[in-house]
């Protein structure tokens, strides 16, 4: 798995609450049965003037000019600077994909969807957790300063701008390790393979019923 | 020691390992696959040279991008018209070839859609931990199992190692007290319950459903209510065993019998929240107070009953709110203080793993029965959940009904709940549907959804328009 360690970039906007699924990556794209190459159709129903096709080209395509993320400022931008709840809807791992595939290494917000959340961690983004206050000043921030760039640093958990605020946020421990380390969660799993074999065990001999019946 | 959640039970029952780092390795009993969130999950244990830990653990079935056209669906996979859906349904067919693991084929007795499916199979039994890569996946703890939805990495670490990374999610119970009224179906209660709650109201929550409504309504009925546990931000939501759990689950084709159905009866009936246990969180609502429930905008949370007005700007408390409420009208094309019921409807889904059951179907057809759809109307769609609720729905000749009143009876699937296949809305098109999230282009790019109940939805097409179905008298326009 991809690690991330600590990050500096320039911050783009999705300057509204509940940013779903279905509009971070629409379900026409999720017939790939690829992991890559979702990038150019992240916020497609947001980003271009026309209905985004599966396998199409995009270079071509009308962009949506009072889309924040088409204007030239925010161009590169790599830390994605959003509001409350945001991922909610669906379990779809394109979305991170998406995210990620676009060039993002880190969003910033004050809560998200469980699912969108758990799965930012697969795919090496940081989903990062400030207060609503917090966000609202990095919002002002970027608004009056372009070029606005933020460090994100995984380590110390900080969010530091240029302008001299220092943000800690909270993590959960076991995702900080495997998202700083790139640890494969499934080798590690595995490394328990004796006490899933125990559980299982018992478990049969407790609840037969729940083992066999699919054949 | 203080008494046990319904969830605390499932969860304790579940763990294999408490790690020091505060996660937990938990159990999968049931894995539930279908073709959209699969295939990097199967692509991943080849390149990392790793073998399904289970076989029997596993249930797949294609349901969110096949077609419910009859003629295509009749020319099977081959057929399917979309190349790129085709693939995909392929390599779900082929991955399940492959390893052995049990598939319900595109047009085989037992297909469905996968929150359809599982439960009506007894593939999904009480005291189970259930997971899908699917945010549907709550559906399955009507039966009281702890079931959730996964992304595709975990969809692959389930394959691999039967169990989840996982770090315990607090306690919610939502309570609804008293008997709803006739016309208000589990449809409108759990909308009622988001429109409190807020769709991110039960984020790092399992939600259990509890009070006289629950227990007096069908399981089918708890199913479309914890189906959209999701919708209100918890990734759990279930309902404890009853005598209506149990009667649910025997004779179906992999539920245990014998002395070994006994043993089961005799576990599951310990499946419910101790008197004296905690919940983090407690919501309650009462059954007088919920109307047939509409959705105006572009999130579950905005929601009304059908009673009532389309809100303002002027009543919105802050900027943030109304810059939200203006987003939404824009894309819905509605004004602030506009009466539901004057909202025109397009077109009419009737189906998703919310409402596509025979109880739907029945609800559906009661209201459809005689009366034909308005001439306005450009198309209603009633898909079944499953091959087996299609059977049994024209077993009691409700295809006909619906057939008579003007709509299209389809082949079961996801269909228009998220518009992967070609069942879809036009751009500005309003439709009354029965599936679950009214976000911004989930039923077709440029689409307007409002979420009802199947009675609802049925009398809209009929009227034309958003109607209280309690009150709705009306035959063809």
């Amino acid at each position: 798995m991809k690690a991330f360690t600590s990050h500096r970039g320039l911050v783009g906007p999705m300057d509204r609450a509940n940013v779903d699924t279905d509009m971070i990556i629409p379900k026409q794209f999720l017939k790939s049965i690829k992991r890559s190459g979702f990038g150019p159709n992240l916020f497609d129903e947001l980003r271009y003037m026309d209905e985004g096709q599966p396998g199409a080209d995009c270079s071509n395509r009308p962009v949506n000019p009072d889309f924040p993320l088409n204007f030239p400022r925010f161009e590169g931008a790599s830390i994605l600077l959003a509001r409350k709840n945001f991922g909610c809807g669906s379990s779809r791992e394109h979305a991170p994909w998406a995210l990620e595939d676009y060039g993002f290494n880190a969003v910033i917000a004050p809560s998200y969807a469980d699912i969108f959340y758990n799965n930012c961690f697969k795919n090496g983004l940081l989903p990062v957790i400030l207060t609503e206050e917090q966000v609202d000043i990095l919002f002002t921030e970027m608004d009056v300063q372009e070029g606005y760039q933020l460090s994100v640093d995984l380590p110390s958990q900080t969010v530091t701008t240029d302008s001299g605020h220092v943000f800690s946020f909270e993590l959960d421990e076991f995702r900080k390790d495997c998202l700083l380390n790139g640890l494969d969660e499934i080798g590690l799993t595995l490394q328990n393979a004796d006490e899933i074999k125990a559980y299982e065990a018992d478990r049969a001999a407790q609840h037969p019923w729940v083992f066999g019946a699919i054949k | 020691m203080a008494g046990r959640t319904l969830y605390d039970k499932l969860w304790d029952s579940h763990l294999v390992k408490q790690n020091s780092d505060g996660s937990s390795l938990i159990y999968i009993d049931r894995h539930v696959i279908h073709e959209v969130t699969s295939p990097q999950a199967f692509e991943g244990l080849r390149m990392a040279d790793r073998m399904p830990w289970r076989l029997d653990t596993n249930i797949a079935t294609p349901d969110h991008n096949i077609s419910t056209d009859k003629a295509e669906r009749d020319a099977g996979v081959a057929g399917m018209a979309d190349e790129v859906s085709r693939i995909q349904v392929q390599t779900l067919d082929d991955n399940c070839d492959l390893y052995g693991i049990k598939e319900f084929k595109i047009n085989e007795m037992g297909q469905g859609i996968v929150h359809v499916m599982g439960p009506e199979l007894g593939a999904t039994m009480p005291g189970m931990t259930v997971v899908c890569g699917d945010s549907h996946t709550a559906t399955h703890g009507a039966l009281a199992c702890l079931a959730h939805g996964i992304g595709t990495s975990e969809v692959e670490h389930v394959l691999a190692t039967q169990c989840l990374v996982a770090k315990k999610m607090k306690n919610m119970r939502v309570t609804v007290d008293g008997t709803v009224g006739a016309g208000v179906t589990p449809k409108d209660v759990v909308l009622a319950i988001i429109g409190k709650i807020g769709t991110a109201g039960g984020n790092e929550h399992a939600i259990e459903f509890a009070g006289s409504v629950f227990r007096d309504m069908s399981i089918e009925g708890r199913m479309t209510v914890c189906n959209m546990a999701i919708e209100a931000g918890a990734r759990v939501g279930m309902v404890a065993v009853d005598q209506k759990t149990i009667d649910y689950c025997e004779g179906r084709q992999f539920v245990p019998v014998g002395e070994l159905w006994h043993q089961a009866v005799e576990y599951w009936n310990t499946l419910t929240t101790d008197a004296d246990a905690a919940f983090d969180t407690e919501v309650s609502l009462h059954a007088d107070d919920i109307a047939p429930q509409v959705t105006w905008g572009t999130s579950p949370e905005m929601v009304a009953p059908v009673t009532a007005s389309v809100p303002t700007l002027e009543e919105q408390p802050s900027e943030e709110q109304r810059k939200g409420l203006q987003r939404a009208l824009d894309y819905m094309g509605l004004e602030g203080g506009q009466a539901i019921d004057s909202i025109a409807v397009d077109r009419v889904f009737i189906g998703s793993c919310t409402n596509s059951r025979i109880e739907d179907m029945r609800a559906a057809a009661e209201v459809a029965r005689g009366r034909s759809v308005a001439g306005s109307v450009k198309q209603v769609l009633i898909v079944p959940g499953s091959q087996m609720v299609k059977a049994q729905a024209e077993a009691e000749g409700l295809d006909k009904i619906f057939i008579d009143a003007g709509m299209d009876w389809r082949e079961p699937g996801c269909s228009m709940c998220l518009a992967m296949n070609a069942d879809k809305l036009g751009a500005g098109e309003h439709c009354a549907s029965t599936s679950n999230r009214n976000f911004e282009g989930r039923q077709g790019n440029g689409g307007r959804t409002h979420l009802m109940s199947p009675a609802m939805a049925a009398a809209a097409a009929v009227a034309g328009r958003i109607v209280d179905v309690r009150t709705f008298t009306g035959g063809a326009e």
